[in-house]
């Protein structure tokens, strides 16, 4: 009998049809209004330094993967979605030697030098970011940044006027400015309804777990309402954190890296709940204006502590029992 | 093929395919002209072999590859034999392939026919050890793991198949009669039936308690069927005969009624033929008849590149020719178009985490996957449940990387036990 060659392969024989590039290329559109949203309302600088950092971000994987001799790995979409997280937290005024700095650190220290994608334990554009907010701090002050720009709201940094101020700095900016993208921050970071939406619909697709994005958004809101049912006068709102600084961006594109954060309920909710909680306290009594960065990062580092709590298999045996 | 659906933050619920509503009569397949069998006998010697080219066979004859050896196949058609070579099995288990050609005029073999009219237990291990639905009854001569229960599965186990639910719903008498010969021959009291949540049958005195099992798999597959019927769970690396529970298949039960009704063992093997565009057919078709035939018969061609496969979607294992005989474990046949086959990738684990929401023994395999990766397997056993698999592939089938994880994890399993059984002969 004639006796054509088959195809011979383990169990299971099907999939379910998702992919890697798949997961990153609907991150990267999810991200695409708030985007979109910063390029139109800083135009053309806002639009280079989107541009320089996707395109910086995939060279330096280009160059990492040649310098390991490791399969070229820039078709995952992982390097263009560091590369635009990085440019929605910076401002539109950020230099272009920052941005390839930054993205260089953020590839090579934030992801390759662990292995590349999946080995990093920490979120690679904070770590990029981290080391250049440190360096260069005046660069990230986003009031001193965005001094020349006025588009006829109130362009002061929110987070840091209420550092400052005290809560009475709140009350010049209203709700419907902060959650329509009308005020100050990074190039994609500032508009709410577009973060949340997108959001929402990377939670749904099943892209990020939503476990992570809601209980980071509940550890910012009970901090918050702490301090704030404390001291009114020196602390703002809850509602206000929740729609300045990077809250939602770090909410729903940040802490959710899926390498560095957990995978199991608990500790989902756990890492949520202590990264926003932590951000709350940076905010409040810490240095910086904003905590989200380092919350995260701090979190990210306790990621494989937290993910041991774990139900246990079926049928395990117990050694002890 | 089954695709992610748009809501991903659900869990795949995949359910069985529901039997058909109305009664379907198996498509009855001819005897072919050539029948092959595999024998558990690794082939070594020819000198002293039973069987020999151009030897005649008896139908329903009892062979075996050596005196010494039990491993044995029941000649489903009397005939000549052709050809006896040696053959890889799983894990590159030495066995034996032997094809004859078969004659309708063959002589009948008498020996089951004398031991059922003895009707002591010894006839299920040495007749009819190899029934459609293979009951390996050997199992229940273990001194060391003695069986008290039975318990029968209706339910088919894997995805796409129909072949238990066509027993159950068709042979209800005859599972019923079956039932009854296994208590005699056992002395076995406790015989319990799982059958799908949605059975629509009448119940009537099947002589066994009936249990339902869930619909969603792998609800059906054996480890998460005694859990469900028992409420006992298996404990990792232990089989249900280890806690002296026997599952066995419907199948296997009625055609033990059949074969002491008929005065020859049953032969006729009830396979759900799954084609490329996912039709189902139920075929009743000859132990020994190669796939090829079957396929033929329902028209269903292939080419270079395709993917058959023995059992279903999720637990099934790969078949490389046409020539391959169905055997008594086959329940299903797919075919899979070369352009459906999913290819893995050597993209590490990104942590999603969609294998540890998805697991239904809650193995973390996200750390699994990275000592298997590693080739730690004692480690991976001890700290990170490999034996508390089942093998069910769920984890396999949503893996974003698309990770081989279900073959890491069968070839760790495989090393784990090799190694052990190493120290077991050293000491």
């Amino acid at each position: 009998m004639n006796n054509p060659k088959f195809v011979v392969s383990p169990a299971p024989f099907w999939h379910d049809g998702s992919s890697v590039t798949e997961r990153h290329l609907h991150k990267i559109y999810a991200a695409l209004p708030a985007v979109i949203f910063g390029i139109g309302m800083y135009g053309v600088p806002a639009l280079g330094v989107v541009c320089l950092s996707v395109s910086m971000a995939m060279l330096w994987e280009l160059l990492a993967n040649r310098l390991m001799e490791r399969p070229y790995s820039i078709g995952d979409g992982n390097a263009a979605l560091i590369g635009l997280l990085f440019a929605m937290l910076s401002p539109a005024t950020v230099p272009w030697w920052i941005v390839v700095i930054g993205t260089f650190l953020a590839i090579f220290v934030g992801k390759q030098i662990y292995g590349g994608l999946g080995g990093n334990p920490f979120h690679p554009t904070l770590i990029g970011l981290a080391m250049v907010m440190i360096s260069w701090k005046s660069v990230f002050d986003f009031n001193a940044a965005l001094i020349h720009y006025d588009f006829g709201f109130n362009m002061a940094y929110p987070l840091s006027m209420v550092k400052q101020h005290g809560s009475a700095a709140a009350s010049a900016y209203n709700w419907y400015d902060l959650l329509l993208g009308r005020q100050a921050g990074g190039i994609g970071s500032t508009f709410s309804i577009g973060l949340i939406l997108g959001g929402i619909y990377l939670m749904l697709r099943g892209f990020i777990r939503w476990e992570i994005s809601l209980s980071f958004l509940a550890g910012v809101f009970l901090a918050a309402a702490a301090f704030h049912g404390a001291n009114p006068v020196k602390y703002a709102s809850p509602f206000f954190h929740l729609v300045t600084g990077y809250t939602l961006i770090g909410a729903f594109f940040l802490a959710t890296d899926d390498s560095s954060s957990p995978v199991n309920f608990i500790p989902m909710i756990l890492y949520g709940l202590g990264a926003g909680i932590l951000t709350v306290l940076i905010r409040s009594i810490g240095a910086y204006a904003d905590g989200v960065v380092f919350a995260i990062l701090v979190f990210n580092i306790a990621n494989p502590l937290l993910d041991k709590i774990r139900p246990a298999a079926v049928g395990k045996v117990n050694d002890h029992a | 093929m089954l695709k992610k659906s748009f809501l991903g933050f659900l869990k795949p619920w995949i359910t069985y395919a529901p039997p058909s509503k109305k009664p379907i009569v198996p498509k009855e397949l001819p005897l072919p002209g050539r029948l092959t069998f595999i024998i558990d006998t690794p082939y070594t010697t020819t000198t002293n072999a039973l069987l020999k080219p151009s030897a005649p066979v008896k139908a329903f004859e009892k062979m075996r590859v050596y005196e010494e050896d039990a491993a044995y196949a029941i000649a489903s058609a009397g005939g000549k034999i052709v050809e006896v070579k040696s053959f890889l099995g799983p894990f590159g288990r030495k066995q034996t392939l032997v094809t004859i050609s078969t004659d309708p005029a063959a002589a009948l073999d008498e020996t089951f026919a004398q031991a059922a009219a003895e009707s002591s237990a010894a006839i299920l291990t040495d007749h009819l050890e190899l029934l459609p639905g293979n009951p390996r009854f050997h199992r229940l001569k273990n001194p060391q793991k003695p069986i008290s229960t039975v318990l029968i599965s209706a339910a088919d186990g894997d995805l796409m198949l129909n072949t238990q639910a066509q027993v159950i719903n068709n042979r209800l008498d005859a599972v019923q009669e079956g039932i009854h010969r296994l208590r005699d021959l056992t002395g076995i009291e406790d015989i319990r039936i799982a059958v799908p949540k949605d059975f629509i049958h009448g119940y009537g005195h099947i002589g066994a308690t009936m249990h339902f099992v869930d619909t969603v798999y792998p609800a059906a597959l054996p480890n998460r069927m005694v859990q469900q019927v028992m409420g006992i769970t298996i404990p990792a690396g232990k089989t249900p005969e280890d806690l002296g529970i026997l599952p066995i298949s419907v199948e296997a039960v009625a055609a033990l009624a059949d074969s002491f009704s008929s005065g020859c063992p049953a032969c006729k093997k009830i396979l759900t033929v799954v084609a490329p565009d996912g039709s189902r057919h139920i075929a009743s078709v000859v132990i020994g008849t190669p796939i090829g035939d079957v396929l033929a018969a329902f028209d269903i061609p292939v080419s270079e590149g395709d993917r058959l496969i023995s059992g279903g979607p999720m637990t099934g294992t790969p078949l490389f020719s046409l020539d391959q005989p169905v055997t008594p474990d086959m329940d299903g046949l797919l075919v899979q178009a070369g352009s459906e086959i999913p290819s893995y990738t050597d993209t590490p684990c990104i942590n999603c985490g969609d294998c540890v929401r998805v697991c239904p023994m809650r193995i973390q395999v996200n750390m699994l996957i990275r000592f298997l990766e590693a080739r730690q397997y004692q480690e991976a056993a001890d700290r990170y449940d490999l034996l508390s698999c089942i093998d069910c592939g769920l984890c396999t089938f949503v893996c974003v990387s698309r990770i081989p994880i279900s073959q890491y994890i069968a070839l760790g399993k495989h090393e784990l036990a090799l190694a052990h059984s190493a120290e077991e002969v050293h000491e």
